[in-house]
């Protein structure tokens, strides 16, 4: 059994179709790339997937379980953690009580949600920045704030849209060494992610979708010699 | 059904009023994405100017119009300018301060009314006050009997007329254009070169003094005191979102229900219970039509 | 030293009444502390779970009138109405909730704002019910001393105190927090929302009705205007925490004692400047106005949350001299 199915999702938007037929599923372990051209219909992809959307067709499956229809705070509860494009970071508390506040979630008291934030902090590199307010840091820890928090509800799947617009260098190559580490716990990942040589490098497959619609899917090798893909980038 | 028409005659008339006072706040809160809780305050100084007026200089309130409307449209670019741009330019942890900032602005106003005028009942005891249009002298054989009142029906025509102008200064004028402009999509109206600041401040400016233009149509039919402005705010209110933010033709309906509404609830329910009426209308729309009219009407034209 | 602070103010609080204050300032006080209460109460909601209430008059006011009806009605001692309030405006905060808590930010604000005004309005039309306009009278007063009633309020806002204190600490403070920080973000952190504001709006429901049902009893009269006022009630409570300071725990105190001393201020200094008591109360009202404005543009978090920038302001003009 996959983890995730993504069956048949269509979303209408006022009689725009942001997503069409959409069908594809995630293996346990693997990190599965979603990308394609601005407006394609990715986040919109996500925000059905995490319970911000409810699709117009169709039905997503987390572990066996329909999931769309459910709440995002429920579907989080089940195991299924996202990070944000815009970064959306609790502004006035600081990076600790950030990621306290979503380890909360699985931990009995409040001993137990500082550990494992404290923990996460350290995991992705942010033990340093603890007690700064979360909207005096720089963009690069902001991104990894958005990981880091999601991580903390130890989640089984992971969405991350997006992690890496923006980073430096030397902040990207952090960040794929993060994502390498979380692979490396057993978490499933699904990465929305614009940087081409990142994504063909971390994936382990890729799903292309433009216009809302899936266009290929396949290993990152069968991905750049496809036609379609090619073309869709091309002609943009 | 005499007395059934005679209410829904007095509904729609109250509506064209109430939606003239709707129109000046749903522009402001289209286009500056703030709540302004002085609104009826400013009503309430408009009307005190008509009265001052006709008081002072036995100037006809409906003239007062054309003095009133300058003064609100200043006192709002006033408000705006040094008050509200501050305000949302201030880091803060909740960002209903804006809203908090116009209470205080209300507050002051209608205080200072009371000290000025002290908080007497006044009105202005025009000669054709209770002058009223009946049926049965033009059809002597009505089988019902319904009247009009005289300044009632003026005071609505005013509205209408006034209402019209708009309608030709948004869909007409470049600045109109620039005005709805801002209202529908800032950041498209920021990329056509529309200089979305000074369109603040020229809206806040209008909506005041369209909100000053009803006060002087209210005065030959109203009591005038200086609290009475929360009521008006609130009519307002119910009233943007009944018809949808920043929609101009939302608000026309949405006066005129209002006023049909409150005109019903009076002659069947009891008048104590009109305000109760009025904020049910308010609670229900804010829950079960987040869009207002504005979006009932969008969505029939998009399954066509 | 700052750890003690609450513990040293609560022992002078504690002994205050024995060095022989006059009825007058034991009046005073025992209004700070009631509108301390109150502000605490909001400043939950609102301050820590960025759910700004306009309508806080409706909790207030029906604490108040459960107090004022077990006695009207049932012929009980109006004293119930204090544990009695907590569940009747414990589940009267849960159905407003229901209405109210599908709204965000400034319609959230607006649609509190409404129901606090349906519910003056309904109070005024229940006759039956509620007297109407007329009010309630409590003929019998349990004490005509204001020691007792200080010590019961002080009580009041000690627990209340402590229940907000203990709350922010915990779990649910973290979540009130993230829900006033982001919603969506919240939402994605296994928050529900719904959930939580209701809860937050249930517990800051009820202490307001507590107060609410001690006002009865304090003051011995109620009528819709008092206990459902917009400006009075609503707006003063808000006014409150903004002057002392938003998510602070010691803000509603410094705002509560500024507010009312300030008023007394104005009503005795300019009694003598003018004479009719309408504009006398709209003057202290004009002031008040300015005050927020004022407080809104240069100290949006109020005194205590902004007293770093205080201290600076004060530091740079001293350097100046």
């Amino acid at each position: 059994m996959s983890l995730l199915e993504v069956r048949n999702i269509s979303k209408l938007f006022g009689g725009l179709a942001a997503s069409s037929n959409i069908s594809f599923t995630i293996q346990k372990g693997e990190i599965l790339g979603l990308i394609g051209p601005n407006g394609a219909g990715k986040t919109t992809l996500f925000n059905i997937v995490d319970g911000f959307y409810a699709p117009t067709k169709g039905q997503v499956l987390f572990k066996g379980q329909v999931i769309s229809g459910l709440k995002p705070h429920q579907i989080c509860k089940l195991g299924l953690a996202r990070t944000f494009q815009v970064v959306k970071p609790l502004q006035r508390m600081s990076v600790l009580d950030n990621v306290i506040a979503s380890a909360f979630l699985r931990a009995k008291n409040k001993a137990e949600a500082v550990n494992i934030a404290m923990e996460t902090l350290r995991f992705t590199g942010l033990d340093a920045d603890q007690d700064v307010i979360s909207r005096g840091l720089p963009l690069g820890k902001r991104k990894k704030l958005e990981i880091a928090r999601a991580l903390a509800t130890q989640p089984e799947l992971l969405l991350l849209d997006e992690s890496f617009a923006g980073l430096n260098h030397s902040e990207l190559n952090e960040s794929i060494e993060i994502i390498r580490n979380i692979k490396a716990r057993g978490i499933t990942i699904m990465i929305i992610e614009h940087h081409m040589k990142v994504i063909m490098s971390i994936s382990d497959r890729i799903v292309v979708i433009n216009y809302g619609q899936k266009i290929a899917e396949g290993t990152p090798q069968e991905i750049r010699n496809n036609p379609l893909v090619v073309e869709a980038y091309l002609g943009e | 059904m005499e007395s059934f028409l005679q209410t829904l005659i007095a509904g729609v008339l109250l509506g064209g009023l109430y939606a003239l006072i709707g129109i000046g706040m749903t522009l402001i809160m289209g286009v500056m994405k703030i709540i302004n809780l002085a609104h009826g305050e400013l009503m309430m100084v408009g009307m005190y100017i008509a009265f001052w007026m006709f008081a002072k200089y036995g100037i006809d309130p409906y003239l007062s119009v054309v003095i009133a409307s300058p003064i609100l449209f200043f006192l709002g670019i006033f408000i705006q300018k040094f008050l509200v741009n501050p305000v949302l330019k201030v880091d803060s942890i909740l960002p209903e301060n804006q809203v908090i900032l116009t209470v205080g602005i209300g507050m002051v106003l209608a205080n200072l009314a009371t000290i000025l005028f002290t908080s007497d009942y006044r009105s202005t005891p025009v000669s054709y006050a209770t002058k009223a249009w009946y049926l049965s002298d033009y059809w002597n054989n009505a089988p019902i009997e319904l009247s009009l009142s005289f300044p009632w029906t003026v005071s609505f025509v005013f509205a209408v007329v006034i209402t019209g102008i708009l309608w030709f200064f948004l869909s007409k004028t470049d600045t109109g254009k620039s005005i709805r402009a801002t209202a529908q999509d800032l950041d498209a109206a920021l990329l056509m070169g529309v200089n979305v600041k000074r369109m603040r401040v020229v809206t806040f400016g209008l909506g005041a003094g369209l909100v000053g233009a009803a006060g002087c149509l209210f005065i030959p039919i109203y009591y005038l005191y200086p609290s009475l402005g929360g009521k008006f705010t609130l009519i307002a209110f119910v009233i943007t979102i009944l018809g949808g933010l920043g929609s101009t033709i939302g608000a026309i309906f949405g006066g005129l229900i209002l006023g049909i509404f409150e005109s019903m609830t009076a002659t069947y329910v009891g008048m104590g219970w009109a305000p109760v009426g009025r904020f049910l209308i308010f609670v229900v729309a804010l829950i079960f039509l987040p869009g207002g009219m504005a979006s009932l009407l969008k969505k029939k034209r998009m399954r066509k | 030293m700052k750890k003690y602070l609450p513990l040293i103010v609560l022992a002078v609080l504690a002994v205050l009444p024995l060095i022989g204050l006059s009825t007058y300032t034991m009046h005073m006080i025992i209004l700070v502390i009631m509108w301390a209460t109150v502000g605490m109460a909001w400043n939950l909601l609102a301050g820590y779970c960025g759910q700004v209430s306009f309508g806080h008059a409706a909790y207030f006011g029906v604490g108040a009138y459960t107090s004022g009806i077990l006695y009207s009605h049932l012929n009980m001692s109006p004293w119930w109405g204090i544990p009695i309030s907590i569940v009747v405006v414990t589940i009267f905060s849960f159905l407003l909730g229901l209405m109210v808590l599908r709204l965000r930010g400034p319609f959230f604000t607006l649609a509190t704002l409404a129901m606090g005004e349906v519910m003056r309005v309904t109070a005024e039309n229940l006759v039956w019910l509620t007297g109407g306009s007329t009010g309630i009278l409590i003929r019998e007063r349990t004490w005509i001393d204001k020691t007792h009633y200080y010590y019961i309020i002080l009580a009041i806002a000690v627990v209340t105190f402590l229940v907000i204190k203990l709350l922010v600490r915990s779990k649910m403070g973290y979540y009130f927090m993230a829900i006033r920080e982001d919603q969506d973000a919240a939402e994605s952190l296994g928050i529900n929302t719904t959930l939580y504001k209701t809860i937050a709006l249930c517990i800051s429901g009820a202490l307001t009705g507590i107060a609410g049902a001690f006002y009865t009893n304090y003051m011995g009269y109620i009528d819709p205007e008092v206990v459902f006022a917009l400006h009075d009630v609503s707006i003063v409570t808000i006014m409150i925490v903004m002057v002392g300071g938003v998510a602070t725990l010691s803000g509603p105190f410094v705002g509560a004692a500024i507010m009312v001393l300030l008023a007394e201020l104005v009503r005795s200094q300019l009694a003598d400047l003018v004479r009719s008591m309408p504009s006398l109360g709209a003057a202290h009202q004009v002031f008040f106005g300015i005050l927020l404005i004022l407080i809104i543009i240069f100290l949006p978090n109020g005194i205590v949350g902004d007293f770093q920038k205080i201290k600076r302001m004060f530091r740079v003009g001293g350097a100046c001299k």
